[in-house]
């Protein structure tokens, strides 16, 4: 841009950046810090007190059989629900993108779930699968002669997870699509046609390609969401349990933050959790620069 | 080309089953709040609508203090999303209208910086500055700390780095100061944006669990996922009935919001892919 407001002006541009700093600086950069500092601390059991230690904390946590667990769970978990939301999502916006009565209805009923909180959605499929009231359930049950009874079962607990989560996800996901999809020009799916491509080769050569960029971009916000976010349905329905089988990341902090009070253990947890978004970032960076993010 | 009427056929029954198996929760939910629970409890389980609706809805409601966590969510979802976007207009203003100015590039990288720090990286110190602010338990901590928004900077950025140049030179020509080009040319030509990130904020601060669950605690300031969370008891058999009567209760504000912004919120989605 080369036409600016004058020099005269260049207050007013400091001015209106700084709320966004001072917001930034204060309640991000400065807590983030000082987690960092706070996890070569140990706090005495009434928490009055902290006493360095080094990095006590961080032996302790990868040493821990049950942070490892917490952790390999919630990697595991994140890269199937990110895998079955973002397919599911894209066959569906492919699919009502074609020139069809009811499209506008079809999209409608299938974005919803995204006004769901993560714990709204744990509810509800809680319900639906639950072992005594859940109408799913029980038909699974009758059909498969398989009980899915996810307060017993740490299996069936991490599977209810993936379901609701993944169902939240769906609509966000589909969103992005409908309107990458709507930037596909439909001159060069009809050349195609007159070529007589066949739709999995127009949809593999020319649709994917096309909308690849916010695949990547979905990827990655869904991988970060996912991660953080399920913590709504762990604390509505499991806890953790059953026998710690859902007892992800961020639920594993939480406890040991505000449950034991052991602050410096919790803070260690939240480094390591900044080395995963931070490798997440550098992916971003490296194959996509910079783009818009949504939350 | 035409398609073959067997293909339409096949489309059609493909979304109608895609479109029964992602809202039949919805419907499932419903379903239950209308229940007694008795019939929530009974083997096999039922599905079909009660006649305990209303019942189950004036329970839920009064059980959960409904209307003081439905203020409590709407009065922080809406802060919290004006706050974003007048905070993030401005910034953006000032990174594509004033030049160059010494600090501009560290500035911007600040802001941006707030996407590698999400809330559980920051969680026990973050805590501790709202003890310290005596902010705990009050409106404060549920709105200012979320003031700052990266996504808005960029997508505002984004969108002013395409407004014409012309506009402003033909501004400048009238002597116009930077607050008056913002306010009466900018900000019109920035409607559908701003009303893509009010629904997404609107949305995201209403489902917001992790934050009001650690600094909030008195019925004062508490809010609708934490009401409803309180109404799952850990020792006793749920009544999954008033508890989705709630539920449902609680979702309509966000679909609502989402319902009525749904057509910008698409349109300002489709304007981002065009960069």
């Amino acid at each position: 841009m080369n036409s600016k407001f004058a020099k005269k002006y260049r207050y007013l541009a400091y001015l209106l950046i700084a709320p966004s700093i001072i917001i930034v600086t204060t309640f991000l950069i400065y807590p983030s810090l000082q987690s960092l500092y706070l996890s070569f601390f140990r706090s005495t059991p009434f928490g009055n007190r902290q006493i360095y230690v080094g990095i006590e904390n961080f032996q302790r946590l990868l040493t821990s059989p049950a942070y490892w667990n917490s952790l390999t769970r919630s990697l595991v978990f994140t890269a199937i629900t990110v895998f079955i939301s973002i397919s599911s999502a894209l066959i569906l916006a492919v699919v009502t993108n074609k020139k069809i009565r009811g499209a506008k209805i079809y999209k409608s009923l299938l974005i919803w779930p995204f006004a769901f909180s993560f714990a709204f959605a744990g509810i509800i499929w809680g319900v639906l699968m639950h072992p005594n009231v859940g109408i799913m359930s029980h038909y699974i049950q009758l059909i498969t002669r398989f009980e899915f009874n996810w307060i017993n079962s740490g299996t069936a607990a991490f599977i209810l997870i993936i379901i609701a989560s993944s169902w939240r996800m769906l609509g966000y996901n589909f969103i992005f699509f409908i309107a990458a999809l709507q930037n596909v020009s439909p001159e060069l799916l009809e050349a195609a046609d007159i070529d007589g491509a066949s739709p999995f080769t127009k949809f593999w050569r020319i649709t994917f390609p096309l909308i690849s960029p916010i695949t990547f971009f979905l990827l990655i916000m869904n991988t970060l969401q996912v991660f953080f976010l399920t913590f709504g349905v762990v604390d509505v329905l499991t806890q953790g349990g059953p026998a710690r089988a859902t007892d992800i990341v961020t639920y594993k902090l939480f406890r040991d933050a505000f449950l034991s009070m052991r602050t410096g253990y919790a803070s260690a947890q939240s480094i390591i959790l900044f080395v995963f978004v931070a490798v997440i970032t550098i992916i971003q960076f490296k194959y996509a620069g910079e783009k818009v993010f949504y939350q | 080309m035409k398609r073959k009427k067997s293909t339409t056929i096949f489309i059609h029954l493909f979304l109608i089953i895609s479109v029964f198996l992602v809202s039949f929760p919805i419907i499932y939910a419903f379903m239950v709040s209308t229940l007694n629970v008795n019939e929530v409890y009974s083997s096999p389980p039922k599905l079909q609508l009660g006649d305990n609706m209303i019942n189950n809805y004036r329970e839920a409601w009064q059980r959960s203090n409904m209307g003081k966590l439905l203020f409590n969510s709407s009065f922080i979802s809406i802060v919290t999303a004006v706050g974003k976007i007048i905070l993030s207009i401005s910034a953006a203003f000032a990174f594509v209208y004033f030049g160059e100015f010494p600090g501009k590039n560290i500035l911007f990288i600040l802001i941006l910086i707030t996407h590698m720090l999400p809330l559980p990286i920051r969680i026990v110190p973050t805590y501790q500055l709202m003890d310290n602010l005596g902010w705990l338990d009050t409106y404060y901590a549920l709105t200012i700390p979320f003031f700052a928004s990266a996504t808005g900077v960029l997508l505002f950025k984004q969108f002013y780095m395409t407004v014409p140049e012309s506009l402003l030179e033909a501004s400048l020509i009238d002597g116009i100061t930077p607050l008056r080009f913002l306010w009466s040319i900018l900000i019109p030509l920035s409607k559908s944006n701003i009303v893509a990130l009010f629904t997404i904020e609107f949305i995201w601060v209403w489902n917001q669990y992790l934050w009001p669950l650690v600094t909030t605690n008195s019925a004062r300031v508490r809010v609708v996922q934490i009401g409803l969370k309180m109404l799952i008891p850990s020792d006793a058999q749920p009544e999954w009935n008033v508890i989705m009567a709630a539920l449902i209760i609680g979702v309509i504000p966000p679909l609502l919001v989402y319902l009525t912004l749904q057509k910008s919120l698409v349109e300002g989605f489709a304007m981002q892919q065009d960069k």
